[in-house]
């Protein structure tokens, strides 16, 4: 344990400073993290305003508050793994990270939770920002909050361990970017991403449960609401379990196989 | 005339390029095809809880994704590709050797990387403006019709003088490739009618990155809700457009000295 904290502290100071180099790329490339749930918040605005203040159980304040809420949880969460496997492999960089005497699932965890510090003080004014452009009003209470940061840890967690072991398609295919979409794709439908769940047919709703997208991202968001009941809490939490163990056990079984496939390009 | 065989050659030699890679065209097929899953399960799940947003109906929020596919597809087939070729080239002096070559520097630069796969985007486009327009119907005349071709082509100009400006501005600060990003991030904004966004993100998205012109309006000229004063403005600014971009390009390369001199 105490190994990990040395390997973790150092694994964060390499990963603020390399990533502070690049300081306006990384501005860039929020952007359009911003856009997507700003573009639905505004057009779901739009939609609740016509009908009257409220659509499906959600008033317009809600909406405002669902995508800002969708916007702060999927940038806390997401991952850009599964384009940057590709590259290492291609480029050979992946022989280096076995060289080392440590999984390289960290230097990732590392790197992107790194990343997600130095891009808080960006996310915190535009959310800020946000909420005052849309007057949006959000009093929640003391124990969702409480229990939204367990919540949020499993959410990264789990969509951590999924995407690095779907990534790692890479070692089959050189040709993810189809793939790398389609997981988008069902991603939007099935997360709460294009609107609240409750919005949408019966059968999506059904499918949202079986599948792991909502438990990383409609579930936390909901949560923030205060739209979970604790019982609901307890089933999204075991839900939640559930997903990152077979994740946890989908990335050991994958990594194997493809460590023995992976062949190093430009050694 | 010199110009369209030229252009044609460059389409020739996109064409044979991307006959090395065949896959890519399924894989392209297949991306298109998520991206519209997308764009029509976005108006799908809007219109099953209320009739129309901001004013438009849902025909016609389906020829606005019309637009945006095709306007799209013709950014992702010629504009983006020769854009970033051209940035690559200043960055590594291959531009010199274009410069040498007898026509016009703006044009071949501009037509210079064709992805031809990319295309599959306008052709699904095709379909779905065919089908809003017939769902449309009565309100399509002639007249919608003309207003709705020279809107495209203003927008399609104002698009590529937008681009063509980003990627001059090369010549002084060399990296300049996340220009291009900052471009596509906004871009999926155009899947909506820029009059339900707040005003301040309407002039970003009408101004700044002028996403509106090549999505909105040419969409709105469809069902002919669109004013005198927005058909000239946008005609009027893609004229401009031309001509400032012209002008810009020509005092860019003015100003460059080439890398490997």
């Amino acid at each position: 344990m105490f190994a990990f904290y040395t390997i973790y502290k150092g694994y964060f100071r390499t990963a603020l400073i390399v990533q502070f180099q690049y300081r306006v790329a990384m501005l860039i490339w929020l952007l359009g993290g911003i856009i997507e749930p700003l573009m639905y918040l505004v057009v779901w605005r739009t939609v609740s305003e016509q009908q009257g203040g409220s659509v499906g159980g959600f008033d317009t304040n809600d909406f405002v508050v669902y995508f800002i809420a969708v916007m702060l949880v999927s940038h806390a969460t997401f991952t850009w793994i599964m384009w940057e496997y590709i590259y290492r492999i291609r480029m050979g960089l992946f022989s280096v990270m076995l060289l080392k005497p440590i999984h390289p699932i960290h230097s990732d965890i590392a790197d992107n939770i790194g990343y997600k510090f130095l891009t808080l003080t960006v996310m915190a004014p535009v959310t800020l920002l946000l909420a005052w452009f849309f007057d949006a009003s959000w009093r929640p209470a003391p124990w969702t909050l409480a229990a939204f940061v367990p919540v949020l840890i499993l959410a990264f967690l789990m969509r951590f361990y999924w995407e690095w072991s779907l990534a790692m398609v890479a070692f089959w295919t050189m040709r993810i970017d189809a793939m790398n979409q389609a997981y988008i794709v069902v991603g939007l439908f099935f997360s709460g991403r294009l609107a609240p769940l409750s919005l949408f047919p019966e059968i999506v709703q059904r499918a949202a449960d079986i599948l792991p997208f909502r438990w990383m991202l409609s579930f936390p968001v909901e949560l923030l609401l205060g739209r979970i009941t604790p019982r609901e809490l307890l089933i999204g939490i075991g839900a939640q379990l559930f997903w990152l163990l077979a994740g946890y056990l989908f990335m050991q079984l994958i990594y194997r196989a493809g460590i023995k496939r992976y062949a190093a390009f430009g050694a | 005339m010199y110009y369209f065989r030229l252009f044609a050659t460059y389409v020739r030699v996109g064409i044979l390029g991307e006959l090395e890679y065949r896959a890519n065209f399924w894989i392209n097929i297949i991306q298109s095809a998520l991206d519209l899953c997308v764009a029509l399960g976005g108006i799908a799940v809007v219109f099953s809880h209320t009739d129309t947003l901001g004013g438009w109906r849902q025909e016609e929020l389906l020829a606005l994704i019309g637009v945006y596919f095709l306007i799209g597809g013709l950014i992702r087939t010629l504009i983006r590709p020769s854009m970033i070729q051209f940035m690559e080239d200043v960055r590594q002096g291959t531009l010199d050797f274009k410069l040498t070559k007898p026509a016009d520097s703006q044009v071949l630069v501009s037509i210079q990387r064709i992805e031809i796969w990319r295309l599959v985007d306008v052709l699904i486009s095709l379909p779905v403006l065919g089908i809003a327009f017939l769902r449309l119907g009565a309100s399509l005349g002639p007249i919608e019709s003309a207003v709705f071709a020279v809107t495209l082509l203003s927008g399609a100009l104002i698009i590529y003088s937008f681009w063509l400006m980003l990627s001059t501005c090369a010549f002084w600060f060399v990296k300049v490739e996340n220009i291009q990003v900052i471009f596509m991030s906004m871009w999926p904004a155009g899947r909506w009618p820029v009059n339900i966004y707040p005003t301040w993100l309407r002039a970003v998205l009408t101004f700044l990155v002028p996403v509106a012109f090549a999505t909105t309006v040419p969409a709105s000229a469809v069902s002919g809700r669109i004013t005198g004063a927005t058909l000239i403005g946008t005609v009027a600014l893609a004229a401009a457009m031309l001509l400032v971009s012209r002008w810009f390009w020509r005092v860019g390369i003015r100003f460059y000295s080439g890398a490997s001199a």
